[in-house]
């Protein structure tokens, strides 16, 4: 191990780690909104927003994240769609995360137990507001750790946009073991940040989680 | 520059062997995946500190990095300790280990969940610990855990297009290779992905038959 190598490109790697952060927040943030959406349409009143629903579900995780991540990038141009590595790397993993996210949302809502939707609509609730006073609550406190499981996934998900290069981590990493040789030391390197990454967020899930429980 | 899927059909029978290719890359990984989960979960319950806690360390790794950070560590670090070991055998290996450690999960849960009672019974019976535990509690262990198996299984094929950048000639590179003839990459993506959908629907449905005949042994 040649400790020297690493003290001297970790800055790179840090600034790379950055990057990763960026790509992990802004793509979750995006698929969180895809999860809201598509957990709606899936349990939406309406077959056609169902049926739309389940096929972005199946189609999205029938098929390889990295292949997606392709046919937005490189296949994008062909039908108009111009967008940097960064943005369809934040666009292909945020709508990837999505639809895992979507079953994580339904799932979590209709676990809510069905008493309370018969009990508020005989208060007297609207279908809105019993989904916004009720089931939401409930449903957002069954949600946390789930996500937490998508989120996980996302940061290291968040590797395959090497393969547009982005200079992201595992980019920078692989761009150092091609210039010096050194593969173990720029993988110690890169994995000990990602595991710091990915503690730390786990960390704060499971604060979140304990938070949001009700004592 | 439009959509022209008329290239398409020229270039069958190499994406038929780009599939044929993800689908063995699948199914050895696999078999490293489920055996190795296997080992990982009895080595994390039943053996000493000295061994559990390396083996700990080392599934701490590999599921806090990326896979396609531990392809290239073992496709290009091995060689650093003089390893050359072929693409697809480091592919294989790399998913195989990566599922393995996320398996052994899975399965030390079905241990924990068999009933007690069967070790006792089976140690009373005359049977010595390892006799117990391969013969007893693992093929219990690993009927319960099947189905959440299966989604790792489904999770591993969709990873297998990871492997092509470090040069294995599966669905991926298959698809590559076509574009950089025919300058074609939406149509070619998009095939790739029908092809990894159809595969993908095969591994469903025969998943799901495993789960019937699982089911109906019990």
């Amino acid at each position: 191990m040649d400790f020297d190598l690493i003290l001297r490109v970790y800055p790179y790697f840090l600034e790379a780690a950055l990057v990763t952060i960026e790509l992990a927040v802004l793509s979750i943030i995006l698929g969180l909104a895809c999860g809201a959406l598509g957990a709606y349409a899936r349990l939406s009143r309406w077959a056609s927003l169902r049926f739309a629903g389940a096929t972005y579900v199946s189609v999205i995780r029938g098929t390889p994240a990295l292949i997606q991540l392709f046919i937005l990038y490189f296949g994008g141009p062909q039908i108009g769609i111009q967008l940097d590595a960064f943005e369809a790397g934040v666009i292909g993993l945020g709508v990837n995360i999505g639809a895992y996210m979507t079953e994580t949302i339904r799932g979590a809502i209709i676990a809510v137990d069905k008493g309370q939707i018969e009990a508020s609509r005989t208060l007297g609730m609207g279908g809105w507001q019993t989904m916004r006073y009720v089931i939401l609550p409930q449903a957002a406190r069954l949600m946390i750790r789930p996500l937490g499981v998508n989120i996980n996934a996302q940061i290291k998900g968040t590797a395959l946009v090497a393969a547009i290069s982005v200079v992201e981590l595992t980019y920078t990493a692989q761009r150092y073991i091609g210039s010096t040789y050194k593969p173990f030391e720029m993988f110690f390197l890169a994995g000990i940040i990602y595991m710091v990454i990915i503690y730390a967020t786990g960390l704060g899930i499971n604060w979140l989680d304990r938070r949001a429980q009700i004592k | 520059m439009g959509l022209d899927f008329t290239v398409l059909p020229g270039y069958f029978d190499a994406l038929l062997l780009g599939s044929l290719w993800t689908i063995a890359i699948m199914l050895v990984a696999a078999v490293i995946s489920f055996f190795g989960g296997i080992l990982l979960a009895v080595i994390a319950l039943y053996t000493p500190a000295i061994i559990r806690y390396p083996f700990r360390v080392f599934s701490f790794v590999f599921m806090g990095t990326p896979l396609l950070l531990q392809l290239f560590l073992i496709y290009f670090g091995l060689i650093q300790i003089g390893i050359d070991l072929p693409a697809f055998v480091a592919g294989v290996i790399g998913l195989g280990l990566h599922y393995a450690v996320y398996n052994s999960d899975i399965i030390q849960a079905g241990i924990l969940a068999v009933d007690k009672g069967q070790h006792e019974g089976a140690r009373t019976l005359g049977l010595s610990r390892g006799q117990t535990i391969r013969k007893i509690i693992v093929p219990q262990a690993v009927r319960t855990v099947i189905p959440p198996i299966g989604n790792n299984l489904i999770a591993l094929l969709k990873d297998s297009a990871l492997v092509s950048v470090i040069g294995v000639a599966e669905l991926t590179l298959t698809s590559q290779l076509a574009i950089s003839k025919t300058f074609r990459p939406f149509e070619f993506y998009l095939a790739a992905a029908a092809c990894y959908y159809v595969i993908n629907l095969g591994l469903e449905y025969g998943l799901r038959q495993i789960e019937k005949r699982v089911a109906a042994a019990r």
